[in-house]
């Protein structure tokens, strides 16, 4: 695409949102458009012309300016400032007059006392894509971004939808840990930085407990390890120990890789507790008949390590099971040729060459563990971690935003800590084992001892996950199974889920339709918006080579390196007053849904096109395609797989994202999982198994949908699952 | 036909609403932040909608992350009335002047309690209905332990107790925070903390929500749990093996209550539904919903099950004082330093 073509489009855009579209947004929805062109609905034009806009006029005027060259077919770089101020005047005037007029006080002798300015609506939003369309085919036209105003579009757009979205509601939070009592502190920034809250070591000599920090990293660790490892011993039995061979086996380990991506939050820590809780099943039968003392031990570090190994273990396995099928077995071959025995070779060549998965699986683990926050929640116990200690400083007795901002960077170092750590250990060696060099031998079979110890551990893990899983199955149906009344029931599924049939219509009278409907809905907007946007930023990453490349990736980065809590109340400071103003709106669910898992979309992608050769890209290219042809001609089709991963992970997640969204959630767009929460609160343990079992239903069956039109694609929590070329 | 047409096309339109920024309520409306058991805020609006014809969106969440909301949508607020939960961040949100005066002509009906509290508040909240402290303890798990049942404060620091009591973190939970006031006013200042200490000892577990230790006593995962006297009550209703105890040496109330938030989009209804809440009828709900507070009208009809005030040995809790952000801090800090840091 020309820089002429992307300008006169941008500007038929906006002239569209100068003369026809509303200006501001419509507050009561479509009937207002009834007074157009007057009033409420009235386009910028009309406002302009009455006066009660007139610090808009530059809208106007940037928009004259820029129109004869376009007519005359001339796109010049000087594009690049009109579009560039048609933004800033927007927002410029958007933040500068707010609903209590002036809201920057140093304007007042330009602006005066201006009336009160509503938020933005589809008329400002149409401006401000012609503004960027005017400043992207401006840097075209000026020979950035090779020239194509196809990439130069996309990446402006994309880099203003990650700082209106993802960096400016963050820094705007974040920067409470600077204030107190509404001034400026940087003393207090500094002492809650190193509070003994965060960092006491006082549980080593004492029986207080330690500082949240050390909890945290301790927790994290143990998951990361643990998983890891449990992960492991799955993969080896699964590639190298023949178990894949019989069905039931297959079935099996492909039950278990799925569960834990579809299971909501709260219900795992739930089942636990039914289980092993002081008067738990299973706590009451090894008292019973094998005089172990009833112990409240679940409650803390090791009841949240549990759940969080349940979770995790899995995607471990997902993640070392595609790391183990591709190394190629010649290396292990000429090992066991040179008269290696089986357990050398595995220590010396297998090992060695598993260790990125090892460290891509202990990260993910690690990072997951650090933003659990429903878990902690209910079997926490005395146990804190970060993420339940920044929910409770936000939204517990004792109200400290400073405090809350000040853990929410510390969480976040730690996050961004790891990822770095990974980085530079992986940086230095080279893993490539699969070369174009025909066929490559057998893999070598697991050493005798090491696969008996992964059975030992693998399948009494596989029994427990059964267990767990079974009283979620069972709890929604029983009487009461935190007391084990265990008589069969339809009462809970009932409260939630009743229909009932007026006039051959059903009626919904049930108390959980309307969360589940929004839910439903809000997922199904946003998982395409996420796998597209995610696809297209990856592509742009990976494959264009333009100044701030990694300042973009960091920002896709940043949101899930966020605890969810801090994302949810930023999104309520940001978006609550004009110009941009969502809050109550089923929009801002979808939004925030779209930029909290866009990662995921962005990691699947640059994983996937990393296996497809530039060259094809070069070919395309050569033949006189441009940059959008190429996309959708020869990447886009090559990216299947991560497309649907992207779309199926993203489904998932919008369905049992919880900490997020528990601000943002309102009277008409509530969510399954909010209201699943307040069941936990309330002690209603059956009805929010029961719910989570209607979930758990749907979301397996659109996963399962997704595989079926698509072909199978591997699922992966949070990372990029390895993908191999073609798949 | 026609009809599929229009259903449908309403449908779109609606879907496209629900998309739009600031779609907002017409006239007629009223959006509730309800702060008590879902089962209690869904049959008290669907009576409001029947006795006014004002159509209600209603969200439940806790009383803290409603504070939250509420101060985070100050600027712009979207809720028009905050009805339930317990009377501390109702006075917070007082005091930090969220929420709107509004003096009810239903005013003259209430029990004392509950005008003394809006005084206090200087007519920005009003009590709907009081729930005096206590605590439960399971009768299986004592029988097991063969330990005389607790009758006051002072026996919950017995060392027979050892392990087995469970309350809620005063940082996080209003219940646990009404519960360290209330010793301090019982006992005086230095006692408390000295039987704060000794309790210390025996307490298993500071959760983070207030109803949960009823909740882990009515399963026999706690033999002694802290709580408003209701929040056990309804556990014992539902079937569990606790018994309530209201500790001899007197104990202290919370005060469930509702506020107007300040620059509510829907002011006319907000007050109307004010008005109805306090109504005889309105506060019959609750025991129907398996709610047995003590009703704010002197006429609404108490819930036979429901802890009666008159048994009980209620101190004169001062809400202003111990409500206020400086006096929490104040206390807290004390309770983190000698009693939370204490060896167990």
């Amino acid at each position: 695409m020309g820089a002429l073509t992307l300008a006169r489009a941008a500007l038929i855009c906006a002239t569209l949102g100068l003369f026809l579209a509303p200006w501001h947004g419509l507050q009561d929805g479509f009937s207002e458009l009834a007074s157009w062109p007057r009033d409420s609905a009235a386009p910028l034009v009309a406002l302009l012309l009455d006066g009660s806009r007139w610090w808009l006029w530059p809208v106007a005027l940037l928009l004259a300016l820029a129109a004869p060259a376009l007519l005359r077919g001339r796109a010049g770089g000087g594009l690049a400032w009109i579009g560039a101020g048609l933004v800033l005047a927007v927002f410029g005037a958007g933040y500068a007059i707010g609903l209590n007029g002036l809201n920057w006080s140093w304007l007042a002798p330009l602006l005066g006392a201006p009336p009160p300015q509503p938020s933005l609506g589809w008329g400002a939003l149409l401006v401000l894509a012609g503004g960027i369309g005017l400043f992207a085919a401006g840097q075209a036209a000026r020979g950035r971004f090779g020239a194509d105003a196809f990439v130069a579009f996309l990446v402006c757009g994309c880099g203003f939808l990650l700082v209106l979205f993802v960096f400016l509601p963050l820094v705007n939070m974040l920067s409470a840990a600077l204030y107190e009592d509404g001034r400026l502190a940087p003393a207090a920034f500094g002492a809650r930085l190193v509070a003994p809250e965060a960092w006491s070591l006082a549980c080593l000599s004492t029986h207080a407990g330690c500082g949240v920090v050390w909890n945290t990293l301790l927790l994290a660790t143990l998951t990361g390890v643990i998983s890891t490892l449990l992960g492991l011993g799955f993969a080896l039995l699964a590639v190298r120990g023949g178990v894949q061979q019989s069905r039931f086996g297959a079935g099996a380990f492909r039950a278990m890789t799925i569960l834990p991506l579809i299971t909501p939050p709260f219900v795992v820590s739930l089942a636990l507790i039914v289980l092993f809780g002081r008067t738990g099943i299973v706590t009451g039968f090894m008292w019973d008949w094998f005089d172990i003392p009833r112990s409240r031990w679940i409650y803390g570090l090791p009841g949240v390590l549990l759940a969080q190994i349940l979770a995790q273990a899995p995607i471990a396995f997902l993640l070392l099971d595609g790391a183990l099928r591709a190394i190629s077995p010649s290396l292990e071959e000429a090992a066991a040729t040179m008269g290696a025995r089986r357990m050398r070779v595995f220590r010396n060549v297998t090992w060695p060459l598993l260790k990125p998965a090892l460290a891509a699986a202990f990260l993910l683990g690690f990072v997951e563990s650090l933003a659990d926050f429903g878990n902690p929640l209910v079997l926490g116990g005395d146990f804190d971690v970060l993420s339940t200690r920044i929910f409770f400083a936000i939204a517990g007795a004792r109200h400290d935003p400073g405090r809350a901002a000040a853990l929410a960077l510390l969480l976040l170092a730690l996050t961004f800590g790891a990822f770095a750590l990974q980085a530079w250990w992986l940086g230095k060696r080279r893993y490539t084992t699969v070369t174009g060099k025909g066929d490559s031998g057998l893999p070598a079979a697991l050493p005798r001892g090491l696969k008996f110890t992964c059975a030992a551990v693998v399948w009494p893990w596989m029994i427990f996950t059964a267990l767990v899983y079974g009283i979620i199955l069972v709890g929604g149906f029983v009487h009461d199974i935190g007391r084990g009344d265990m008589s069969f029931t339809w009462r809970h599924l009932g409260t939630g889920f009743e229909i009932d049939w007026f006039d051959g219509a059903p009626a919904f009278l049930g108390s959980a339709w309307d969360s589940l409907f929004t839910t439903i809905q809000v997922a199904a907007v946003s998982a395409p918006l996420t796998a597209g946007l995610g696809i297209l930023l990856a592509w742009l990453i990976a494959r264009q080579n333009f100044p701030g490349r990694r300042g973009l990736e960091f920002m896709t980065m940043l949101s899930f390196a966020i605890p969810g809590t801090v994302v949810g109340v930023s999104y309520i400071m940001a978006f609550n007053v004009p110009p941009v103003e969502l809050t109550g709106t089923a929009l801002i669910l979808v939004i925030c849904f779209v930029f909290r898992n866009l990662p995921v979309g962005v990691r699947g992608g640059i994983a996937a096109l990393a296996q497809i050769d530039r060259s094809l890209d070069e070919a395309s290219a050569t033949m006189g395609a441009g940059a959008f042809t190429t996309l959708r001609r020869v990447v886009l089709p090559l990216l299947r797989p991560a497309i649907v991963t992207a779309l199926a992970y993203s489904f998932v997640t919008a369905m049992t994202a919880v900490s997020a969204v528990i601000f943002l959630v309102s009277a008409r767009h509530n969510l399954a999982t909010v209201y699943i929460v307040g069941r936990v609160e309330a002690g209603e343990m059956a009805l929010a198994i029961a719910y989570s079992t209607v979930l758990i239903v749907i979301m397996l069956a659109v996963v399962l949908g997704i595989e079926k039109l698509v072909g199978r694609a591997r699922l992966g929590r949070g990372s990029a699952p390895p993908i191999r070329a073609g798949a | 036909m026609t009809t599929h047409r229009r259903l449908l096309a309403t449908g779109f339109a609606l879907g496209l609403t629900a998309l739009l920024p600031g779609a907002a309520a017409a006239q007629g409306n009223l959006t509730v932040y309800c702060s008590v058991q879902e089962e209690w805020c869904r049959p008290m609006m669907q009576a409001f909608e029947r006795a006014t014809g004002v159509r209600v969106a209603m969200t439940r969440k806790s009383s803290g992350e409603t504070m939250t909301q509420i101060r985070a949508e100050a600027a712009n607020p979207r809720g028009d009335i905050w009805w339930g939960g317990t009377g501390d961040p109702h006075m917070q949100a007082a005091e930090e002047n969220l929420t709107e005066e509004y003096r009810s002509p239903r005013m003259a009906d209430l029990h004392p309690w509950a005008t003394r509290q809006a005084e206090q508040a200087r007519f920005r909240t009003i009590g709907i209905y009081a729930g005096a402290l206590g605590y439960s303890y399971n009768t299986t798990e004592l029988a097991r332990r063969r330990i005389a049942a607790p009758t006051c404060w002072a026996d919950l620091a017995k060392p027979e107790f050892r392990g087995e009591i469970q309350v809620a973190d005063p940082n996080t939970s209003g219940t646990a925070y009404t519960m360290l006031a209330t010793l301090l006013q019982v006992m005086g200042e230095e006692p408390a903390f000295t039987f704060l200490s000794a309790m210390h000892r025996n307490v298993n577990q500071y959760t983070r929500s207030g109803a949960a230790p009823a909740r882990a006593a009515a399963t026999g995962e706690t033999l002694v749990g802290i709580t408003f006297l209701h929040d056990a009550v309804t556990q014992k209703i539902a079937g569990a093996p606790v018994e309530i105890v209201a500790p001899c040496e007197g104990t202290g109330y919370e005060i469930g209550s509702m506020s107007i938030i300040r620059g509510a989009r829907n002011m006319e209804n907000a007050r109307r539904f004010y008005d109805w809440a306090l109504t005889p009828e309105a506060q019959a709900i609750a025991g129907q919903a398996n709610s047995y507070q003590l009703p704010s009208n002197r006429n609404a009809p108490i819930p036979p099950q429901a802890p009666r005030f008159e048994n009980i040995r209620l101190i004169d809790y001062d809400f202003a004082r111990w409500g206020s952000a400086a006096e929490r801090t104040r206390v807290i800090s004390p309770w983190e330093r000698e009693v939370r840091a204490g060896a167990r």
